[in-house]
């Protein structure tokens, strides 16, 4: 089940590359892929039964790969769902999907684009179900070819920007995962397994090669490139402006998740001493996303890197929940924690329409510099109502999923961590300074004359975004949709967490 | 010299032979075409001699048999390198075809040329004693310095040139290296060697126990260290590998260091394998490793030319061999370290489709735009898109990403040096791959993101297609399902460890 939601986009691109040497066809064929991969996630996501809780739908053939050595080296193929795991799979498809609706005009060498855009989509899937560490490595190693391939071919002009930012993406992205190579190879020579399901007992039981807080931290760092968490963050604004719509959209909206599902899956449930050691180091590391992130944004007057911006501000509230799994007296709630991964799956589809809209925007305007766009909202009302909608949601209006994200943030995390919440909750009125300031910019005011016969948003383009505004108010007014499933996954680390700092004020 | 003797030397011989027919057949024939063919078909005769060896070699016989005084010894670890230079220079016959066009009348000398070369690699894997060893080197440095200046222009007589010489130095640093052993120690024989040095119950006061033993072992390195190309005696690498014709460079890059290797690797195991001896040539191996990783991947970024960044491409692949070879021996004592061998020969492996599929593309594509400047590959991916996608597969491969067989032999390689405590050598080696990322992927930005300049397709012949095939399924096939190499790997290196 879970390999056919993960290896259905790539066998769609092996057939575009073997088969169909016709655009239309190609792009055709990979809308059906993607509507197939879709539903295959919802089936996958709505099957889960969040009461039975745990790993479910297993996919393993524990041989794949034999050991190498007398003492063994065996790799699984091992694929599975938690609650965790659940509603990403869910928004990877769902952004697959939207990616590829968004893709629809691009003119330039079709089949080479649906191609990377359908492995990228089988990459970050793997990512997300994939219980064997070194599957999980493999995956997360395969997404970036086609990313940076998307990037430097189909990106904005200049030429050379747009290689410069893939090649930045790339280094960053590869730096990040060398070192997570290393804690993962030290882990499994501590422990004898690659398997996640058992790694974090055999952790606790095992004599590390390296300090526990080493083997963490380079992990860590790994995550934190994905997240991106200030200051390697960079890559991110440069790598954003410069994609396509479609490789924005996946970038923000499951690419980063990839950072902050490792956070969750490896350095605080396979580490939960290490991580509620390091839990200031999250919590700082939030607050200076949230705020430094919020301040640039303000600068900026390039409309996509300035939505780049707001995105390494939200993120920082993922890490102001998972600061929460400090706890307090020994108490550890799984709130923030849930709220942490609803501020992903939410993110992921706010930004994911944002980063539509923009794109959509630039396509008619053929600019997106917010000095010289004005008055949109009446040439282009559909495009205007979809971006207050993304906007108010991405401020956290009540109604809309970044809402649900936030409160639960800040309800989990002001305990343990009263201060940095504090802080970080002063993001969210910059939030809407910037982001109300940014749609009266764009969509209101006088019309500029040149925008005289711009065009609203047309044919297929309305499906993705109508599909994403669904997805925001719907889980606005049903958190609990997403939420359940969220804290079912949670729950156990929440759990280990309680054991470990009971254990430690004893 | 019995007929046993001849059943076990068949392979060499069976290549020696071809060798030789080709130039007759050449003295007779008017069609050269048919010379290749023969060649290239010519070779199932080694490799089914090799077979017969190895299935030998698996029912029920000894893990070895021993031939000519002991000084020939054939086990799968001896064999699993035949297997793999048969392959390299099948390949590469099939790649020369179209190039040996530029020096149309000497094709038959060429293939013989090369067919001796490997001749002597296949016993360089299968010799257990020095005097054969050094042997076994000449025959392969001779013919392959005749083939770096097979074009007969200014280039590629300095690199045969520049070969020869260097080659005839390092050759004599080994030989002095190899006196002083025998001095010390008064053996030629690898395990008489590690007998010797076993009863001389050494102090651990100096490396290696001696001063003598430790002049002779780091002699023997260095001569070695030029074989495989690795820091600080790879100088030669970049201008040979540029200079000479791009099917010997081809042959260099993937035969000629795997046979280097498999000496490496018999040597240091066979005759200083005692706990405080590998000790210290373990260190030695993880410093040279590191300068070759960083120094190869460094000066490689500045290269214009594809061919020298190959060139100094494969000297940081020669580094992160090394980190096999370093792992070997830093073992934590008592536990056994077997991720080390088996590692580096499925790095080998993997590294030797990886490098025919890159090289058959460069030949592919330097036959129709007479070009190796990375610049003049802009746009291939419409001229050739083919050779582009296996070209890219290649990239990916060396850099160390999925879905290419580079990736698990990285993975193998660096988790060999987590198991035996050598972190910092890892940490290096990983942030070595993230450079490299730099400049293979310069080749794949040229060929996909830049505008062609000319629309002429870039062709190729059958022959062509069928080497470009062969290193591209071998590259993507154990990339995806790398179990049967790493048994092979797996029983090869079992034989060292024994």
């Amino acid at each position: 089940m879970l390999s056919a939601v993960v290896f259905l986009p790539i066998a769609g691109a092996i057939v575009i590359a073997l088969f169909l040497r016709n655009y239309s066809h190609a792009r055709i064929f990979a809308g059906a892929i993607a509507v197939a991969d879709f539903v295959l996630a919802v089936i996958a996501f709505a099957a889960y039964d969040t009461s039975a809780g745990g790993i479910q739908f297993v996919d393993r053939i524990s041989n794949w790969i034999p050991g190498l050595g007398a003492d063994g080296f065996a790799v699984q193929y091992l694929l599975g769902i938690d609650g965790l795991s659940a509603p990403l799979v869910l928004l990877t498809g769902l952004l697959g999907l939207v990616a590829v609706l968004a893709s629809w005009h691009i003119e330039l060498r079709v089949r080479e684009y649906f191609i990377w855009l359908l492995a990228l989509q089988t990459g970050v899937m793997g990512v997300f179900t994939s219980l064997d560490f070194l599957l999980f490595f493999l995956f997360w190693e395969l997404e970036l070819i086609p990313m940076f391939f998307l990037i430097a071919i189909w990106g904005s002009d200049p030429k050379s920007k747009r290689e410069y930012s893939a090649m930045k993406f790339l280094i960053f992205t590869i730096l990040g995962s060398a070192f997570m190579l290393v804690g993962i190879l030290a882990l499994f020579f501590s422990t004898g397994t690659f398997d996640m399901t058992v790694l974090p007992d055999a952790i606790r039981s095992a004599n590390l090669l390296l300090p526990a807080g080493v083997v963490f931290a380079m992990l860590f760092v790994g995550f934190a490139v994905k997240l991106p968490l200030w200051p390697l963050h960079t890559w991110l604004p440069d790598a954003h402006t410069d994609a396509p719509t479609a490789g924005s959209v996946i970038l923000a909206g499951v690419l980063l998740k990839m950072g902050g599902y490792g956070m969750f899956r490896v350095c605080v449930n396979m580490f939960p001493d290490v991580a509620q050691d390091a839990a200031w180091i999250f919590a700082a590391a939030g607050v200076i996303n949230v705020i430094y992130g919020a301040i640039v944004v303000m600068r900026q007057t390039d409309l996509k890197r300035l939505i780049a911006f707001s995105s390494v501000s939200h993120m920082g509230f993922v890490m102001i929940g998972l600061a929460s799994v400090a706890g307090v007296n020994g108490m550890v709630s799984p709130l923030g924690l849930t709220g942490a991964a609803m501020q992903m799956f939410t993110h992921g589809t706010i930004t994911g329409l944002l980063f539509l809209l923009v794109g959509m925007v630039y396509d008619k305007a053929h600019t997106r510099y917010i000095p010289d766009l004005g008055g949109l909202a009446k040439r282009m009302p559909f495009a205007a109502v979809a971006l207050l909608v993304a906007g108010l949601a991405s401020l956290g209006l009540p109604g809309t999923s970044g809402f649900v994200a936030e409160i639960l943030i800040f309800l989990g995390a002001f305990k343990p961590m009263a201060i940095p919440t504090a802080i970080a909750a002063f993001g969210v009125v910059l939030a809407a300074a910037y982001i109300l300031w940014t749609i009266q910019r764009v969509m209101f005011g006088p019309i500029k004359e040149r925008f005289a016969d711009i065009t609203d948003v047309s044919g297929i383009q309305y499906v993705p975004i109508a599909l994403l505004v669904i997805a925001i108010i719907f889980v606005g007014i049903f958190p609990s949709i997403i939420s359940d499933v969220f804290a079912s996954g949670v729950e156990p680390i929440a759990r280990s967490l309680e054991q470990v700092a009971q254990a430690s004020l004893r | 010299m019995s007929a046993y003797d001849l059943y076990l030397l068949a392979p060499e011989l069976s290549m020696v032979a071809l060798a030789v027919l080709l130039v007759l057949v050449d003295l007779v024939t008017t069609n050269k075409r048919a010379l290749p063919v023969l060649a290239a078909l010519g070779l199932a005769l080694p490799l089914i001699f090799s077979l017969m060896l190895w299935f030998d070699l698996s029912s029920g016989n000894p893990m070895q048999m021993h031939g000519f005084f002991n000084t020939l010894v054939v086990d799968k670890f001896s064999l699993f390198f035949k297997f793999l230079l048969i392959a390299a220079v099948g390949v590469v016959i099939l790649s020369s075809t179209d190039y040996v066009q530029k020096f149309a009348r000497f094709q038959a000398e060429y293939y013989a040329l090369m067919l001796l070369a490997t001749c002597g690699m296949m016993l360089l894997a299968s010799t257990t004693e020095l005097i054969t060893i050094y042997i076994s080197l000449e025959l392969t440095a001779l013919p392959i310095a005749a083939l770096a200046a097979f074009m007969r222009d200014a280039r590629s007589t300095e690199s045969g040139m520049k070969f020869l010489i260097l080659s005839a130095i390092s050759s004599a640093i080994l030989l002095y290296g190899m006196v002083i052993v025998y001095g010390f120690t008064g053996a030629t024989s690898l395990p008489q060697i590690a007998q010797q040095i076993g009863s001389l119950n050494l102090s651990g006061a100096t490396p290696f126990g001696s001063n003598a033993l430790l002049f002779g072992v780091v002699l023997m390195i260095a001569g070695f260290g030029f074989k495989i190309a690795s820091v600080p005696f790879q100088m030669w690498a970049p201008d040979v590998y540029e200079g000479s014709p791009t099917p010997v460079t081809q042959f260099l890059s993937v035969a000629s260091k795997a046979a280097g290797f498999a000496v490496l690797l018999r040597v240091f195991y066979i005759a200083f394998p005692t706990e405080t001896l590998s000790f210290d040539w373990s260190a030695t191996f993880a410093v040279l490793s590191a300068l070759s990783m960083t120094i190869g991947n460094l000066v490689a970024i500045r290269q214009n030319n594809i061919k020298r960044m190959m060139g100094y491409s494969t000297v940081a692949h020669a580094g992160y061999i090394l980190v096999g070879l370093a792992a070997v021996a830093a073992r934590t004592p008592g536990a056994e370290a077997t991720i080390g061998p088996s590692g580096m020969l499925f790095y080998l492996g993997g590294f030797a489709a990886t490098n025919l599929a890159a090289f058959s593309v460069i030949i592919a594509i330097s036959n129709r735009i007479n070009s190796d400047e990375i610049d003049d590959y802009a746009g291939m991916a419409r001229r050739a898109p083919v050779l582009a996608a296996v070209l890219t597969l290649s990239m990916i491969s060396l850099t160390g990403i999925p879905p290419a067989v580079g990736f698990w032999a990285k993975i193998y390689l660096f988790g060999a040096a987590v198991e035996a405590n050598l972190e910092w050598l890892v940490v290096i080696g990983v942030v070595n791959s993230v450079v490299s990322a730099y400049y293979y992927l310069r080749v794949v930005k040229a060929m996909f993101l830049s505008e062609p300049t000319s629309d002429e397709r870039v062709a190729f012949g059958v022959p062509m297609q069928l080497a470009v095939a062969i290193g591209f399924i071998g590259t993507l096939a154990f990339g995806i399902y790398p179990t049967p190499l790493l048994n092979l790997a797996r029983t090869a290196a079992g034989v060292l460890l024994s």
